[in-house]
């Protein structure tokens, strides 16, 4: 990571403040008014859109292989999102997917 | 006025909801303290993060994109994004806590997380008519085992992650952690379409700079889950 301890922290702090604005924003600034229907059926989506965004390329195309396709990677993701799924359970999937990580890691 | 036992039990009931979530939030906080030590950051800069930020999936999220070496900006700005549900869950705790004095809105605000917004808002529904102080009484009950536990938790996560090899395969844990958050919301065809759609602009995107295609890919995620939803509503199939 290339960054200066000042940035590392600038980076904390705008995080922080901007999170805090965003749980502020309807409970402090704006009260009890109600939120236009078509604002809250884009902001339901967050979650699912943006993580799985991030993730894609991670698995795809890790840097620990030098960005090419993994069966090792691929098949932990698999593994994840299938028991996150079934289970309905983070804390099952996370567990799985590293266990599958780990036995994958070892065959291949 | 609720008395001073209506609001203690309305506390402690807050507490007793909330401790089954502390096998969710323990693991991840630790998790977090490995991860950022193996990143590079030292005690105080993760302790910060968990303190002034208090949104694991965000953290993982700048703390990818500073190993990736992402410009700042796009750093925060991508780790914001992910936080942008709570947007939502402000507007759905604000009928029922909004008449509260300002520095407790300002309290709750900080301490809104998945859990403590879920428990709260299920709570509210179901006594919508209870007194201020107690619905108030209830979510800081609420945080209690779950947010003092993320900052003990993301501290012992610092300890042992310094006592981890560095190469240990970690890089692949955080991807791991966001597919496990994100499998259990898949609940609808909406929620799916969203991923799909996701997972494809962030891949065919990955090539603009910036990490530019995590917000192209997240955006269009969720203008296609909203759009999906809109048809699947006037379709009368939704839900």
């Amino acid at each position: 990571m290339n960054f200066t301890d000042a940035e590392i922290w600038g980076i904390i702090a705008a995080l922080g403040a901007g999170t805090f604005l965003i749980r502020f924003s309807f409970l402090g600034l704006i009260g009890d008014r109600p939120l236009p229907e078509w604002l809250l059926r884009h902001l339901r989506y967050t979650p699912v859109a943006i993580l799985p965004a991030l993730v894609a390329p991670l698995v795809v195309w890790p840097e620990a292989t030098g960005g090419q396709l993994d069966p090792t990677r691929l098949g932990a993701a698999g593994v994840t999102i299938t028991v996150g799924y079934i289970l309905k359970s983070p804390l099952w999937a996370i567990v799985s997917g590293i266990a599958a990580f780990l036995a994958l890691g070892a065959l291949v | 006025m609720p008395s001073a036992n209506s609001l203690r039990a309305a506390f402690w009931r807050g507490a007793r909801d909330a401790a089954p979530f502390i096998i969710v939030v323990v693991p991840f906080g630790a998790l977090f303290g490995v991860v950022g030590t193996e990143a590079g950051l030292d005690l105080w800069q993760v302790m910060g993060f968990s303190f002034l930020v208090i949104a694991g999936a965000s953290q993982f999220a700048a703390l990818q994109l500073m190993t990736e070496n992402a410009p700042a900006f796009v750093a925060v700005a991508s780790a914001l994004a992910v936080n942008l549900r709570m947007a939502m869950y402000s507007a759905s705790l604000a009928p029922h806590l909004g008449a509260a004095p300002i520095w407790k809105r300002a309290l709750i605000a900080y301490l809104t997380v998945d859990q403590t917004y879920a428990l709260a808002v299920q709570r509210y529904e179901d006594a919508p008519k209870a007194p201020l102080a107690e619905k108030v009484a209830f979510f800081f009950g609420a945080c209690l085992p779950i947010v003092p536990l993320w900052y003990l938790a993301s501290l012992a996560g610092i300890l042992a992650g310094s006592a981890i090899p560095a190469d240990w395969g970690l890089d692949f844990i955080v991807p791991i952690t966001f597919l496990a958050l994100v499998a259990p919301g898949l609940r609808t065809m909406a929620h799916v379409a969203a991923a799909l759609a996701a997972i494809t602009l962030a891949l065919l995107a990955a090539g603009l700079p910036w990490n530019l295609g995590l917000l192209v890919g997240g955006l269009g995620g969720m203008i296609v889950g909203a759009e999906v939803e809109r048809r699947m509503t006037r379709a009368g199939t939704f839900q």
